[in-house]
């Protein structure tokens, strides 16, 4: 059997690769601060334990909550300002349809997704990255509502004001969360997609 | 040549074995990463590199803030029915603690840039023109309540007393021991209110007695309650959280 020529493709753009991991660590960031200041007013009848959160108590919670969210939104801008301009989002996330979406997420629970070629993300990634941007928009909107409730009154509307955007806040965190710890997942059960998100090639017998 | 041949002959026998060397790679990464989060997120906070970066944030902070704040932007009111029952006590300390301050020899202390600093006395400061507002007071551990406060604007006492408005800062001591301080925009805003009243009944102790100067565009703590003394200054004033890490001007 002729052995198989092995290449180096580029699949993920440098731009995408910083942004990607400086938005997991204000992501880390911006939750572990956030579960501390939820603890001290919670919503629901729990808290968070205190040896998940960052920031020791409240006044430092805060501190790292106002810092990141710096970190968090000039990055974000960043990667989406690219990802429109450079047509990435158009060639990566799209098209997109309810359909392909099921079909796609039934076959990752039978464990028959495939990865054969990493740069083309399927239904169900497609879905899963752009909840993700859903999520952050959601966040950042209701974040800047919390935090200045009187000077953004007029986003505030929208959303029940200071109390209605904690609650979406807090929702939109617990979604996140959750399909931030199944990308995490499938990370663990496709290993070389992590080396990919580093250098950016991966390789492709062909 | 030869060599390439053979790595990728090896890659093409066995790719099972070589994905789970690379999950294996990663997994001990990932957990060697995990330690390092464990070891030092407990005291990453009190770090003095880590604490300086996070102060110079909240000076920034500050200025970002100050920037956003507009002193014509009026905070929302409600309707009496929207009022919270009962409103919540806050403090540094509990409710069977409260300073009970006597109002009969109670003054008002002034320093600092301000022209006539004559001290008032609560008949006075009754005497001065009263505004009402149905706001909501937001804490900065989240909750919030709706309440009524009234007395008389803060802009209108400023100028009653010749305060220096282009002055940065307003101090103000409390005779539970608080302080706290605020930016001079902020005092001037029209629904910044020194009031006497809540909920149409003179401030009992647990909300103030015999003053609080309410800010609807601050959190809770920056709107001082049992006020004796106030200064306008230019040199920054911090106060009793500010001092200990919370945000400064914390506006809303």
């Amino acid at each position: 059997m002729e052995p198989s020529q092995t290449q180096w493709v580029r699949i993920h753009p440098l731009v995408v690769r910083i942004t990607h991991w400086i938005n997991a660590l204000a992501i880390l960031v911006m939750v572990t601060s956030g579960w501390r200041i939820y603890n001290a007013s919670p919503l629901f009848p729990f808290r968070i334990p205190n040896e998940l959160t960052l920031g020791g108590w409240l006044a430092g919670a805060l501190q790292w909550h106002f810092a990141a969210m710096w970190l968090l939104v000039l990055n974000g801008l960043v990667y989406v300002t690219y990802g429109i301009a450079s047509g990435h989002f158009r060639r990566k996330l799209f098209p997109l349809t309810p359909r392909a979406v099921l079909r796609d997420l039934r076959e990752a629970l039978r464990g028959k997704l495939a990865h054969e070629d990493l740069s083309i993300y399927n239904a169900a990634q497609r879905a899963a990255y752009l909840a993700i941007l859903f999520c952050l928009v959601v966040l950042v909107f209701t974040g800047l509502v919390i935090w200045k409730p009187v000077q953004f009154h007029a986003i505030g509307r929208f959303m029940g004001d200071y109390e209605g955007a904690r609650f979406l806040h807090f929702g939109a965190m617990a979604l996140m969360v959750l399909i931030v710890l199944v990308h995490i997942a499938m990370v663990i059960l496709v290993p070389r997609t992590f080396p990919t998100m580093i250098t950016g090639r991966a390789r492709r017998a062909s | 040549m030869k060599k390439r041949s053979m790595e990728t002959s090896l890659a093409a026998q066995s790719p099972k074995l070589i994905r789970s060397v690379e999950r294996r790679l990663f997994l001990r990464q990932g957990l060697s990463l995990g330690a390092l989060a464990m070891l030092s997120g407990c005291n990453l906070t009190d770090d003095e590199s880590v604490q300086r970066v996070l102060e110079g944030m909240s000076r920034w902070n500050d200025r970002a803030q100050a920037w956003i704040f507009s002193p014509a932007k009026l905070a929302p009111e409600f309707p009496e029915s929207a009022i919270t029952k009962p409103f919540p006590f806050n403090a540094f300390y509990t409710e069977d603690e409260i300073t009970v301050v006597d109002g009969k020899s109670y003054q008002l202390e002034l320093a600092g840039l301000i022209r006539d600093k004559k001290p008032w006395t609560l008949p006075e400061l009754y005497a001065l023109p009263q505004a009402s507002q149905i706001t909501r007071h937001i804490c900065v551990e989240g909750w919030s309540a709706i309440g009524k406060w009234s007395g008389v604007r803060f802009s209108t006492f400023l100028e009653r007393i010749g305060a220096d408005t282009t002055a940065k800062y307003i101090g103000f001591d409390c005779a539970d021991d608080y302080s706290t301080s605020i930016d001079m925009a902020t005092a001037l805003h029209p629904q910044t209110l020194l009031t006497f009243r809540f909920a149409d009944e003179i401030l009992p102790p647990k909300y103030g007695f015999p003053m609080k100067l309410r800010i609807p565009t601050k959190l809770g703590f920056k709107n001082p309650k049992h006020i004796v003394a106030m200064t306008v200054t230019n040199e920054y004033p911090g106060g009793y959280w500010e001092d200990q890490g919370y945000n400064w001007f914390s506006g809303s």
